[in-house]
């Protein structure tokens, strides 16, 4: 960078086109990508509603009862619901992209990628049967 | 699919007009033509005044990257039949100043790409009488997509980062460097770090991917990127535990 | 200078967010947010969920995924305010807003499970 350009940046007969506050319509992968980061919202909600979870059963059954009540009522569920699908998606495109970030090496030669992600879906069917076992089973 | 076909065609004639228009003309489009044959045609048959940038018209010196209907491509490897009746829309490369009709200004990229250090560079030059550098298939194999880069910016105009940022650093500039970092005979890591983990540097990556689904050459720049934050971060972590004396 | 330093350290934390997040919370919203309220499986019983949360591990784990979760999701908005609605010129109340946000829910989080006990 420390060379100088023949000419400066200033170029009044550029055409210079500004991105629209809407680029993120112009193409669907654009809208998939603003939807996948949009995730953090719910993500953010949801462990909101964990922590109410969590200080409802410290305070003793009928605030734990009050909780589920509460989480029956139609806005909480509804947003629930979208809370799903956007932390599906958020995890299903984790899952799918996170090989790219680790390349892992064995004797010299890379592992596939595929190897990786199967590892990844490996541990979310664990983390998923752990959950279920400690609140249903054990 | 009739014999002919229309292009909608960007002008931009800086000595006569402030803002960019369409000018449409009616190409021939037998089955085997691609978008620069059609280009060609109006130049050559129709209107010699339309300016552009062409070269190989075989997809290896990226100098034909134009916006097909909203999408960044080479127009050597786009055929006209992929778009059925038309019309198809010919706008100059997004993200990028218009110098005239479909020719961008591409210095920017040029001087990001030269940035990075994209040469070996080594703690101490081998001696010719050393001999050559000796370098596994699977050495190379590390490295080699990444090496495949044309510069043809494809995947600066669909990278929505780049046309909000323009000072970000850009998928190919990382790609290149990546190119370099994972050569067994280059020792310029820690160099090219300073460049990339600047504020314009890797971290404006928001790993959108569209910078890898447009590449002609399969480069896959989203995936450099995304690895080498992982190097550069855990690299980061060690410079706080491990005073940089005594790595 | 800091800026320039922190950056990589939030990208490690925002990743290890990530992958906490997916593991855990897909199931967690499945659970709490529709099975139960609707019905199609029973809550825990009080006893059995208290047991549970109490547990010393219980609590750990939730307190990392919860921590974990909420920078990552602080880092993906921040990024989202910067490039979707092109507010970079604010960044420092964006930073403030959204990491601010991570760290006072996350000292919540801390102070609730330290509690149960």
């Amino acid at each position: 960078m420390s060379e100088r350009p023949a000419y400066t940046e200033y170029h009044p007969r550029w055409l210079r086109r500004q991105p629209s506050t809407y680029w993120w319509l112009e193409r669907r992968a654009y809208l998939s990508f603003i939807t996948r980061e949009l995730s953090s919202i719910f993500i953010a909600w949801f462990v909101v509603y964990l922590l109410l979870l969590v200080r409802a059963v410290s305070r003793g059954d009928s605030s734990y009862q009050e909780f589920l009540a509460w989480s029956r009522h139609p806005v909480v569920l509804v947003l629930n619901v979208v809370t799903l699908l956007f932390v599906v998606f958020h995890a299903v495109t984790w899952f799918k992209l996170a090989p790219k970030a680790m390349v892992v090496h064995l004797r010299g030669k890379q592992l596939p990628a595929a190897l990786i992600s199967a590892s990844n879906y490996g541990a979310w069917v664990a983390a998923t049967a752990l959950v279920l076992w400690l609140l249903l089973g054990g | 699919m009739g014999d002919k076909i229309t292009l909608q065609v960007t002008r931009y004639r800086p000595e006569e007009e402030s803002s960019a228009t369409v000018q449409e003309y009616e190409v021939p489009c037998p089955k085997d033509w691609v978008v620069l044959d059609g280009l060609n045609y109006i130049k050559d048959r129709l209107d010699g005044s339309l300016t552009y940038r062409w070269s190989c018209r075989m997809g290896i010196c990226g100098s034909c990257g134009m916006t097909v209907n909203g999408e960044p491509k080479l127009t050597c490897e786009t055929f006209l039949s992929e778009y059925g009746h038309g019309p198809v829309k010919v706008e100059p490369l997004r993200n990028f100043p218009v110098i005239r009709d479909l020719v961008v200004e591409i210095g920017d990229f040029m001087r990001k790409l030269v940035s990075v250090k994209p040469w070996i560079i080594r703690n101490k030059e081998k001696l010719l009488s050393d001999g050559e550098y000796l370098q596994t298939p699977d050495e190379l194999d590390e490295y080699k997509q990444f090496g495949m880069c044309i510069n043809c910016m494809l995947c600066y105009s669909a990278c929505p980062i780049y046309g909000l940022e323009p000072g970000f650093i850009g998928p190919a500039a990382i790609a290149l460097a990546q190119r370099y970092n994972l050569d067994s005979r280059d020792e310029g890591s820690a160099e090219r770090l300073e460049v990339l983990s600047e504020h314009d540097g890797i971290w404006g990556c928001t790993f959108v991917g569209e910078c890898t689904e447009v590449c002609p050459k399969h480069v896959d720049p989203a995936g450099a990127i995304q690895r080498y934050k992982l190097t550069a971060a855990l690299d980061n972590l060690k410079s706080f535990v491990i005073p940089k004396s005594a790595r | 200078m800091a800026r320039r330093s922190l950056e990589p350290v939030l990208w490690l934390l925002f990743s290890a967010g990530g992958v906490a997040s997916a593991l855990f919370v897909p199931i967690l919203v499945l659970l709490f947010g529709l099975a139960f309220p609707l019905g199609w499986l029973s809550p825990p019983s009080y006893e059995h969920l208290y047991g549970v949360l109490r547990h010393p591990l219980t609590r750990l784990v939730l307190f990392a995924v919860c921590t974990l979760s909420l920078i990552h999701g602080a880092h993906r908005f921040r990024f989202t305010l910067y490039d979707g609605l092109q507010i970079k010129h604010l960044n420092e109340l964006i930073n403030l807003f959204c990491y601010g946000g991570a760290i006072v829910l996350s000292i919540w989080a801390g102070y609730l499970l330290w509690r149960l006990s």
